[in-house]
């Protein structure tokens, strides 16, 4: 079958690859029909996740028809329409009792790798470096999908499109987590850095969640009008206006009640030689994250407002405001998304209407021409906002 | 010491550790061995302070010319006597430090035998001190010989002894029961080939060895308190005598069960051997640690979890080596 790998920093290229098998009694093979690039998955593209192989099957967001299933799986079945969620979960474990999906305890055969970096694993994920499991990806004709009687979701309506459910996959949940944890009041201001696809929804959910007002960060015009159009958003560009000093105006001086980081480790800084600063430092593997959104949000705020971090961050981060986060009496929530929690009320708003996911794709291609899907989305060449691959 | 056995973690994702000894004779010795280092550890500190601070008053104590080089001397001989203490204190094992002890004392004759010689000494109190320096070179060199014979796994019994403990998300009977059946070690026990009942107490058990090959023996077992503990050990004349432990307690809340498994086992040739398993990659620690991670795999899910990169599921060595992460050929 063919498959997107990745072959090393900034390089990713479509190879023919062995088909799946079944490997566990509950996994399941799935045929995937639409397939997205991630946000996350230029961290890998940009080498800054640890533990990729050359020849990695990359993609976490995919979904398709499910053509064989292990002799262990009782829900799903041949034929069947499925989302798959990133992170991959064992149904069994006190996290799964807990709705903490993306912190299953059994899914990660190398958490030996990750305790390292992170004192304790998480979850596996899918195409996402080999300490979060070393699992082959979905951007591929055919994918292995482990406890399937946990995490796919079936879509039993026909009249909904791949291209109306495959979001469920992770940026819709994982916006719309990024929202939750703000444990939005009614008429609360809510403002979240990056306008790019989990931004986007994270802006949108924010709105759903009765946010009075949403503030949306980016230097991308492109981006900061699709926020403004699908999420009723007010727009900063923090290259053309102080974000700090705007934010202040917007809410009369408090700042946000809740403020959404929906960058993560590769972010941009307005200034040059402050953005250098950290961009040598990470290069040289001397903090692993440039945080500057995540700062910026912090010291932006409100007097014990909610930071919720919904961008990936994979190890070590200088000039962390904590005296900021600690005076103020800020409150910071995080986690990759518990999708497997989401997928069902998510499915339900997408069916009756409440949000058509497709509003973020900008680009449609063929599986093949996923090295060019990468580049332009990298390069946010041509307005790129989600690039979806179609077999 | 206080330092490999005392407490066991308990996180929910697995813990384990390993020492090497008998636990008994062996701490005794390696105690009393310790607390002479430390005392010349002390030493190291009540003498470099005033050579430091004080060395013409040193100088004159020792009897040599009070002149500006040799206060220099002095000062350099009290900074190299401080820089090895915090070695030796800081230290659950400090061998190479009091070792670094007798180089010290080594420069100390040397420099103490060219001021008997110079001009300006008083070779009574030059002599005196060379005196003094010997005899703490005796006790370094005791003290050195002792504490790294202590951290030398060859002597002490040559008994390999790894703990781990798990939380797992079943009730103590159930996880009792899974363990108590015998013939299930092998599905999370990367070592064992096959385990099998013969009735309820005696079993015969086929190991993989380290090189290659196998070993047997049969065991039996020698407590059993139904939802808490088992405990078995090797019946006499196995190769590779062993025994173990394992504790169950019910976990906070919810039915789930903290589990603690404690085995030691003596492999052949000694500690040379357990050092040689570690030349094969054999760290009883860390078996222990991914064996329980297995056993929870499977007491959780009915299976060891597999992925492309790890087809074998859990297994540190294979961590270091993997295959890519894309669908096995």
């Amino acid at each position: 079958m063919k498959a997107n790998c990745w072959m090393g920093v900034h390089r990713v290229d479509v190879r023919d690859v062995p088909d799946p098998k079944i490997l566990n009694d509950g996994d399941a093979i799935v045929r995937v029909t639409s397939t997205a690039i991630c946000g996350s998955d230029l961290h890998l593209f940009d080498g800054y996740i640890p533990t990729m192989e050359k020849g990695d099957v990359l993609g976490h967001e995919f979904m398709g028809e499910v053509v064989e299933v292990g002799k262990g799986v009782t829900k799903l079945r041949v034929g069947d329409r499925v989302v798959v969620p990133f992170p991959i979960a064992c149904g069994s474990c006190l996290s799964c009792d807990r709705q903490l999906y993306s912190l299953c305890e059994n899914s990660n055969p190398n958490a030996g790798m990750a305790e390292k970096a992170w004192g304790s694993s998480a979850a596996g994920i899918f195409g996402y470096s080999h300490m979060a499991g070393g699992y082959a990806g979905g951007q591929a004709e055919y994918v292995r999908v482990p406890f399937a009687d946990v995490g796919p979701i079936v879509i039993e309506d026909d009249s909904l499109s791949d291209e109306q459910v495959l979001f469920l996959s992770d940026i819709f949940p994982t916006g719309y987590m990024g929202a939750e944890l703000c444990e939005i009041q009614p008429g609360d201001t809510v403002a979240v850095w990056g306008a790019g696809p989990v931004g986007q929804f994270a802006a949108a959910s924010a709105a759903l969640l009765g946010a009075g007002q949403v503030v949306v960060i980016d230097r991308f015009p492109y981006r900061l009008r699709m926020a403004a159009e699908h999420a009723g958003a007010q727009t900063l560009n923090y290259e053309e206006v102080d974000v700090r000093e705007a934010l202040r105006d917007l809410t009369a001086g408090r700042g946000p009640d809740a403020c959404i980081d929906a960058v993560g480790m590769e972010s941009h800084h307005g200034s040059g030689p402050i953005h250098a600063y950290d961009k040598v430092k990470q290069s040289l593997r001397m903090e692993t994250e440039r945080a500057h959104a995540l700062r910026q949000a912090i010291i932006s705020c409100r007097n014990g407002g909610t930071v919720s971090i919904m961008g990936v961050y994979g190890g070590m981060v200088d000039k962390f405001p904590l005296g900021s986060l600690m005076n103020r009496s800020l409150t910071v929530k995080t986690g990759q998304c518990h999708v497997q929690r989401y997928l069902r009320p998510l499915l339900e708003r997408i069916r009756s209407g409440e949000i058509d996911p497709t509003f973020v794709i900008t680009h449609r291609m063929s599986l093949s021409d996923a090295p060019h899907g990468y580049d332009i989305f990298k390069r946010k060449q041509d307005d790129c906002m989600k690039v979806v691959l179609t077999t | 010491m206080g330092d490999a056995r005392t407490g066991t973690p308990t996180t929910s994702d697995g813990a384990g550790h390993a020492t090497t000894g008998d636990p008994t004779g062996t701490d005794r010795r390696r105690g009393a061995a310790e607390r002479l280092a430390k005392g010349l550890g002390w030493f190291s500190v009540g003498l470099g302070i005033p050579q430091v601070l004080a060395p013409g008053r040193m100088n004159r104590l020792i009897g040599v010319d009070d002149s500006r080089q040799n206060r220099a001397v002095m000062r350099a001989m009290g900074v190299r006597e401080l820089a090895s203490a915090p070695g030796i204190l800081d230290r659950p094992r400090p061998a190479g430090f009091v070792f670094a002890r007798v180089a010290g004392d080594a420069l100390d004759l040397a420099v103490l035998g060219a001021a008997l010689r110079a001009r300006g000494s008083v070779r009574a109190r030059v002599a005196a001190a060379m005196a003094a320096v010997a005899g703490v070179t005796v006790l370094d060199v005791i003290a050195s010989a002792k504490t790294s014979r202590s951290a030398d796994p060859t002597t002490g019994g040559g008994a390999v002894r790894a703990q781990g403990a798990i939380t797992v998300n079943r009730p103590p009977d159930e996880v009792y029961r899974f363990w108590r059946d015998v013939e299930n070690l092998p599905r999370f026990m990367a070592h064992l080939e096959s385990v099998h009942g013969q009735g309820d107490v005696r079993s015969h058990w086929v190991a993989r060895a380290p090189a290659g090959g196998t070993v047997e023996w049969d065991a039996e077992v020698v407590e059993d308190v139904p939802g808490s503990l088992v405990a078995w050990r090797s019946l006499d004349g196995a190769e590779v005598p062993n025994s173990g432990t394992v504790r169950l307690a019910p976990a906070p809340g919810r039915g789930a069960t903290e589990v603690r498994v404690d085995l030691e086992y003596r492999p052949p040739l000694g500690a040379v051997g357990a050092a040689a398993a570690r030349l094969f990659g054999e760290d009883p620690a860390q078996q222990i640690k991914d064996d329980l991670r297995r056993f929870k795999q499977v007491v959780e899910t009915g299976q060891v979890v597999r992925s492309d990169g790890s087809p074998d599921g859990t297994r540190t060595q294979r961590q270091l080596h993997q295959r890519e992460a894309r669908p096995l050929a």
